[in-house]
């Protein structure tokens, strides 16, 4: 996903992201966030990926990247491994999400979990008033193409941390690549969460 | 000769005293024969070792005099190619068992001035890589900027990462396993039994008289199959069946079975039979599965690529991801790509494109990190 709103939820994230530290970014695409993060942050970084050419863009430009799903890149790794898990517009796309969650948690000190806002308001106005799946531009795919088998929103994403007692830490919002503060279930793009166990 | 060849090349050779053994035997003599591409720096601290898989031998690139085919690794080591000889100083050899230049079962034993035979002692991946190291330290150097190969040669790869862990910067091992698995040793046992069951093999004291080729194409021809893939055959192969006719006697009336025979057949005149023995048998008992691979007290650092190919079923990607998991376990710095291929594991040889921008960007960063960005 490469929308208006990526380089902003990128600093956002790079923001968060403590000096020197180590991460582990989980579906890292071409690996844009990463190398932010390692020559802005010098931070030790290592990827997982699915996609085979998003594999060889990771490599052209130095970064540490595993071909693989998300859900088999994580059961091996010790308790508090990393200081940051970050599953950046990944989560959506996730199909065991408590199980993978719950060992991003177990493996990282802090999860950053960013991922757009299935309540949106363009979002809910296609759907009620065009009666159509549908299709934004923080969402641009079809029903029949789209790799978000995941469609939550910002209260989803509240309440499922709530419900198996995660802490949210820090919580960002974005819309129209600026920082939304008002309604954001209703307003903001994108959410940027940073929770811990 | 294309711009991006090592050009002529020859062998050479290289000979140590006393070479004790995993199992306690020891060589009093090893030759192990190599061949070097580019120059190594003023600090020796750009050599690459290039380790071969079975079969291989020390010609890894460029052309022997009056050669028309290049070394079995050509289409990656040379100027500007992924382990790029204007920058890197390579070295291949052959490996301790094998048949093409280095001591192995049909050298003269030195205690007989017959050839060993079978009365050569067992060797391993890790007894491989011990003379490979008694070369490496001959040339001055101290550590290697990296260590590199597929099938065997990955074992060999991961060997170094488990022996001598401080010598290597980086390793590349690429289609291979943490340890032989059942399907391969049955594959290997074959193969042996093929051999062995030769008349012509007689426990292996054959020199100087008819030799057990018939038993080692055999070997050869299954060896080939499991290089291979369902889809590469079917490409390879046509399916053009022919009609069964009253001249039925067995002959290769099928395309794949003659190109099987024609493989075989050539390989017996380039391959010893008992050093098809012994390194078979140094690939079953090869394990780098413990506790003792990396430990974590060490606190050792080396920089892992791993490759696997999609269809390969000989080291299927699942055990590359093996690799990749135990080696994260262990703190290590790994990148790993599963290359879509239809070749099956012969891939490594032929996947060129792909595995080079793998290769050359990874170096590329650790040469960056070791010698400074050139940018």
């Amino acid at each position: 996903m490469k929308d208006k709103n990526t380089l902003l939820s990128h600093l956002k994230i790079a923001g968060i992201v403590t000096q020197k530290s180590k991460v582990l970014d989980l579906g890292c695409g071409d690996g844009d966030l990463m190398y932010l993060l390692v020559q802005n942050k010098q931070v030790n970084a290592q990827g997982v990926e699915i996609s085979e050419d998003a594999i060889y863009k990771c490599v052209e430009k130095g970064l540490c990247v595993m071909h693989s799903d998300i859900d088999g890149a994580l059961d091996f790794y010790k308790n508090d491994t990393f200081d940051f898990v970050i599953l950046s517009q990944s989560l959506q796309q996730v199909t065991r999400t408590d199980e993978v969650l719950k060992q991003c948690l177990r493996i990282g000190k802090k999860v950053i979990v960013a991922f757009p806002n299935f309540a949106h308001i363009t979002v809910r106005s296609k759907l009620f008033f065009g009666g159509r799946a549908p299709v934004t531009e923080s969402l641009p795919y079809g029903w029949n193409d789209t790799p978000n088998i995941r469609c939550l929103s910002i209260k989803d994403f509240e309440v499922f941390c709530k419900e198996r007692k995660y802490k949210i830490m820090e919580k960002y919002f974005i819309a129209n690549n600026k920082y939304c503060h008002i309604l954001p279930n209703l307003f903001a793009q994108q959410a940027i969460f940073v929770i811990t166990k | 000769m294309a711009r991006d060849s090592v050009g002529i090349v020859q062998t050479k050779y290289f000979t140590f005293e006393n070479l004790v053994l995993e199992n306690g035997q020891s060589l009093p003599q090893v030759t192990v024969a190599y061949e070097t591409y580019g120059t190594l720096n003023e600090n020796k601290n750009n050599a690459i070792l290039i380790t071969h898989a079975f079969t291989g031998d020390a010609h890894c690139a460029g052309f022997h005099e009056g050669d028309k085919k290049p070394g079995w690794w050509d289409t990656m080591v040379g100027p500007g190619k992924a382990f790029d000889t204007n920058k890197y100083f390579i070295i291949a050899s052959n490996v301790l068992g094998g048949c093409a230049g280095t001591t192995g079962p049909a050298s003269i034993n030195p205690a007989t001035g017959v050839e060993y035979g079978t009365d050569f002692p067992a060797i391993t991946i890790s007894d491989m890589v011990k003379a490979q190291k008694k070369l490496v330290e001959f040339f001055g150097i101290e550590k290697l900027f990296s260590v590199a190969g597929g099938s065997m040669g990955g074992m060999q790869v991961l060997q170094w990462a488990m022996d001598y862990p401080e010598f290597i910067y980086s390793a590349i091992p690429i289609a291979i396993t943490l340890r032989s698995t059942p399907q391969q040793i049955a594959f290997n046992e074959v193969g042996r039994q093929s051999i062995m069951g030769d008349v012509a093999w007689k426990k292996g004291h054959y020199y100087g008289g008819p030799e057990p080729d018939k038993g080692l194409a055999v070997a050869r021809m299954l060896g080939h199959i499991t290089y291979m893939s369902d889809y590469s055959m079917q490409k390879k192969f046509p399916v053009k069946n022919p009609e069964p006719n009253e001249n039925f006697d067995f002959n290769a009336d099928f395309e794949v079975e003659e190109y099987l025979r024609y493989r075989g057949s050539s390989f017996v005149k380039r391959f010893d039979a008992n050093s098809y023995l012994y390194l078979s048998k140094a690939i079953d008992y090869f394990d780098v599965q413990k506790d003792n691979f990396l430990p974590e007290e060490k606190n050792l650092d080396i920089k892992f690529l791993v490759i696997s190919f999609k269809s390969d079923w000989l080291y299927p990607p699942y055990q590359s991801e093996n690799i990749v998991k135990f080696l994260k376990m262990k703190n290590q710095e790994v990148t790993y790509c599963n290359i879509f291929s239809t070749y099956g594991h012969d891939a490594f040889l032929l996947e060129v494109k792909d595995e080079t921008r793998l290769v050359k960007n990874f170096l590329n960063r650790l040469y960056d990190e070791v010698f400074g960005s050139e940018r």
